[in-house]
């Protein structure tokens, strides 16, 4: 596979949220707006490259039977880390993604690369890996929070478009689970064709 | 008085620290008030799943059968509870008196991946039937984000020990009712005729999200004669 390949195939075929169906609880979470969407994509792909590349720089060290604890660890490292980097920087985006910030650490995408990818392949190529599917989450999430907002509060990513008043529901619990429903029908008519 | 706040509770999605402390010194009925509050705004008004997006993967993922899905949601109930209180008490005297609170996310998520084990080591010895029931389940939990995400926000939400315990199992009950009800939904759906796109986790996610809207309907209730 070339580098090119490992970074294009995060994006679309495999794509985290629309083919694998991997970390859902974000998915839904924190698209309630275009940005907070695509902040929460960038705060795990960051995640995602750092624990790729030192999962794969020490993989030859930890044993095999302890490696799955061993990895939440440098996941949960970074997670924090970054954590307080966004609450420091970015006060606001920290304070709307609330509780799914620490939840990186459960999000089984990053802790599937690491067993799938970054376990058994170089460093460099581990970080291109964590780049693409990191995109791909990212790409995902902004396509999901644009939705919302374009649905339910009429802008995206701020700029508002529609004067009146718009369905709220969109933004609501309910409007997540039917936008991403309807977005992967869609998803899955245009890949099979 | 005490109605308005209990509809400020359930209706603002926080169940704010000074509404609980200011309940705690009142009378025991208060009290007790309080947390049938929590119970309710747990499990029907703020559900996990449904309103607050934790767990969605087992959510999705083990919800084809009614009779699994019961089993996943004991099983978490059990270890949300066990987890509730462990991680309180590690909090309140391990994190905080030392002044480590950072260290919560990495704590936390060890501790539960490490009583997950331990949970299923004892139960195997002790309870095989259990153990057989709830067996399966058990390594699927640690992943469940539900579980780390209720340890957090019961120690965001400064709750007390029997709080914190209350509040998670009902939240955990709250999963199951969630689980139990799309998984009701799910085996019916399996013998209708659905487009071929639509198959799988689409029509379960706008099935959820029909019934994350059949479950706004209870924003509204006050628990209160």
């Amino acid at each position: 596979m070339s580098r090119l390949q490992i970074i294009t195939k995060g994006i679309l075929k495999e794509n985290p949220t629309f083919v694998l169906i991997l970390g859902m609880c974000p998915t839904l979470g924190v698209t309630s707006s275009a940005i907070n969407g695509m902040g929460m994509g960038i705060a795990t792909m960051a995640v995602l490259i750092l624990s790729n590349i030192v999962i794969s720089m020490i993989k030859n060290f930890i044993p095999d039977k302890v490696r799955i604890p061993a990895f939440i660890v440098v996941i949960a490292s970074f997670v924090t880390i970054i954590e307080m980097l966004m609450q420091a920087y970015v006060p606001s985006l920290y304070a709307s993604l609330g509780v799914f910030i620490p939840l990186i650490v459960v999000n089984c995408i990053i802790l599937g690369r690491a067993e799938a990818f970054a376990s058994k392949n170089g460093v460099f190529d581990s970080a291109l890996d964590g780049l693409g599917i990191g995109l791909g989450f990212t790409l995902s999430l902004t396509i999901v929070g644009m939705v919302r907002e374009a649905l339910g509060a009429g802008s995206i990513f701020g700029f508002s478009f529609a004067e009146g008043v718009m369905p709220l529901l969109f933004i609501l619990a309910p409007g997540g689970f039917l936008v991403l429903g309807y977005l992967m029908v869609l998803f899955n008519k245009i890949a099979k064709r | 008085m005490i109605g308005m706040n209990i509809m400020s509770i359930l209706v603002a999605d926080n169940i704010s620290s000074e509404v609980l402390n200011g309940f705690a010194t009142g009378s025991v009925g208060v009290q007790t008030i309080t947390l049938v509050a929590i119970v309710i705004g747990a499990i029907f008004v703020n559900n996990v799943v449904l309103s607050q997006f934790l767990g969605i993967c087992p959510f999705l993922g083990v919800s084809s059968k009614v009779e699994t899905s019961l089993g996943m949601g004991m099983a978490v109930t059990f270890v949300m509870a066990l987890s509730s209180i462990v991680t309180w008490l590690i909090q309140t005297y391990l994190l905080a008196p030392f002044g480590i609170v950072y260290m919560q996310t990495i704590t936390f998520i060890l501790v539960i991946a490490a009583l997950v084990q331990m949970v299923e080591i004892v139960l195997k010895k002790v309870s095989p039937a259990l153990y057989q029931a709830l067996g399966i389940f058990l390594p699927l939990i640690t992943t469940n984000c539900a579980v780390l995400g209720v340890a957090i926000i019961a120690v965001q939400k400064d709750f007390d020990l029997l709080t914190g315990v209350i509040y998670s199992v009902s939240t955990a009950l709250g999963f199951a009712l969630a689980l139990v009800l799309l998984a009701g939904i799910r085996e019916r759906l399996e013998t209708e005729d659905t487009p071929k796109a639509m198959q799988g986790v689409p029509i379960a996610l706008i099935t959820a999200g029909l019934l994350a809207m059949a479950f706004m309907g209870f924003a509204n209730v006050v628990p209160l004669p």
